[in-house]
């Protein structure tokens, strides 16, 4: 029985249903997860995101939130819980920066990821894989300053900004196996090779993060499926 | 506590025109907090912007107390949680969480879709006012009955919707468009009534003949 009659729509190989598991993880709250197919969305999951028709979506109780970010901070406010378990800062300045980055990796981060991965031409995938490059370096800058010399961009313990990169880890793999590179280059990140092998190996995450294998399928599956509509959709 | 002459320095950098920069001028006059501005030229940035915002070198910026803060939705949540007088964020999670969907919803899907059928050419028009009609349905089904997308008093999907409330009207005059109209959504257009006319909003929006001047001009370098 989920106690706190909690479920999540996701699926594993969504790296924003991660990050919610990993928050609900923190909390040690149970939940009911629901796995989602893209291909054929559920009913439930339609008429609970009807703007977006997108997971994760978290129903708590009668309470329909969707946007991961936005799932993960009310999480974080409705489970105040204690200092230990708090993953947005309490400084309102510290919180505007977290949140200003988790922005800017769901902007920059994200997009020259998932458009150099399924990139059609050799010229745009090394275009995006470039600006990729560059969005690592100053991440790299933004670890160090942030994590002041402990683990984590939150510190000692894993915050919002973590969760939100972190959760993109098994992508960034995916990455390494097609283009047969290193997902960080360890003399340019050296801090972001540390900091992804301590999120992975953190209890919160463990058992989240999907396998490379599956998880490389998966997305050659969608990669074929983006071809195929590309060549048959009208112009 | 602080000594009696440090003064708190707020310093906003923007631009008049941008809506995005406008929102930040309402949550300040909201909260009753006077601060610095200064007008940038997004053709020729100044040291300050290049410092304040390396990431992105863009407006709005805000600067308390030396401390930079950029991203509009980013600053506004600063601002209601820095200064707690004339909340514009609920307390309750929920609706906080709601309040940041919509807001979020706004910027990702509602503005971009008018702005291009705004800014259309003859080739891309049919579709793109298409989905600026669908973005501002979905606006119509969200606002519903309430005086204010944040109930009685303004909240922050409301400052967020400025674009909505005062410059959709001009753009769509300048394009020659017809997208929100009391006939196609009542609820939304009255919404904008509402919302020009809240005492505090008024007094922090651009000056019409001057954002449709400027408008203007931008539409026939065009």
């Amino acid at each position: 029985m989920a106690t706190n009659d909690l479920k999540l729509l996701g699926g594993w190989f969504s790296p924003f249903a991660c990050r919610v598991q990993i928050a609900l993880s923190i909390k040690g709250l149970d939940y009911e997860n629901i796995v989602e197919n893209l291909n054929s969305k559920s009913d439930l999951l339609l008429q609970s995101n009807p703007t977006y028709k997108k997971i994760p979506v978290l129903i708590h109780g009668d309470k329909t939130i969707c946007e991961s970010a936005i799932i993960v901070q009310y999480i974080d406010e409705v489970w105040k819980n204690n200092a230990t378990s708090s993953i947005l800062p309490s400084n309102a300045y510290a919180k505007a920066i977290a949140r200003f980055w988790v922005s800017y990796i769901d902007d920059k981060f994200f997009n020259s990821l998932r458009y150099g991965l399924f990139a059609q031409d050799d010229e745009s995938k090394k275009k995006y894989f470039d600006e990729l490059e560059e969005v690592l370096l100053k991440l790299e800058e933004v670890f160090n300053k942030l994590s002041e010399g402990k683990g984590f961009f939150g510190g000692e313990k894993i915050g919002f900004i973590d969760i939100a990169l972190g959760c993109y880890l098994s992508w960034l793999k995916v990455k390494e196996k097609f283009t047969g590179t290193k997902m960080f280059d360890e003399a340019k990140n050296p801090g972001l090779v540390k900091w992804a092998e301590a999120f992975s190996a953190h209890p919160a995450v463990k058992g989240i993060l999907p396998e490379t294998d599956k998880l490389v399928e998966y997305a050659i599956a969608m990669a074929q499926g983006l071809a195929a509509a590309a060549t048959a959709a009208p112009k | 506590m602080a000594p009696a002459n440090q003064e708190e320095e707020v310093r906003l950098l923007g631009k008049w025109p941008s809506p995005f920069s406008n929102r930040i001028v309402l949550a300040l006059k909201l909260k009753g907090v006077s601060y610095k501005y200064s007008e940038e030229n997004l053709a020729n940035k100044s040291d300050d912007l290049l410092k304040y915002n390396p990431v992105y070198k863009k407006v709005p910026v805000l600067v308390h107390n030396g401390n930079p803060i950029a991203e509009s939705l980013v600053i506004l949540e600063y601002i209601d949680e820095t200064w707690t007088n004339n909340s514009f964020l609920s307390q309750d999670p929920y609706e906080r969480a709601l309040a940041r969907f919509w807001s979020k919803t706004l910027d990702d899907k509602i503005l971009p879709a008018i702005w291009n059928a705004c800014w259309s050419d003859e080739k891309g028009r049919e579709k793109a006012v298409e989905e600026a009609l669908e973005a501002l349905n979905i606006l119509e089904n969200e606002i519903k009955d309430k005086k204010f997308f944040g109930g009685e008093t303004i909240g922050l999907v409301d400052i967020t919707a400025n674009f909505i409330g005062y410059w959709v009207e001009i753009l769509q005059e300048i394009a020659g468009l017809e997208l929100l109209t009391i006939e196609k959504f009542p609820k939304v257009f009255k919404w904008s009534q509402e919302f020009i006319n809240h005492p505090v909003i008024k007094e922090g929006l651009p000056p019409r003949d001057e954002l449709l001047a400027f408008f203007k001009a931008s539409a026939s370098k065009k």
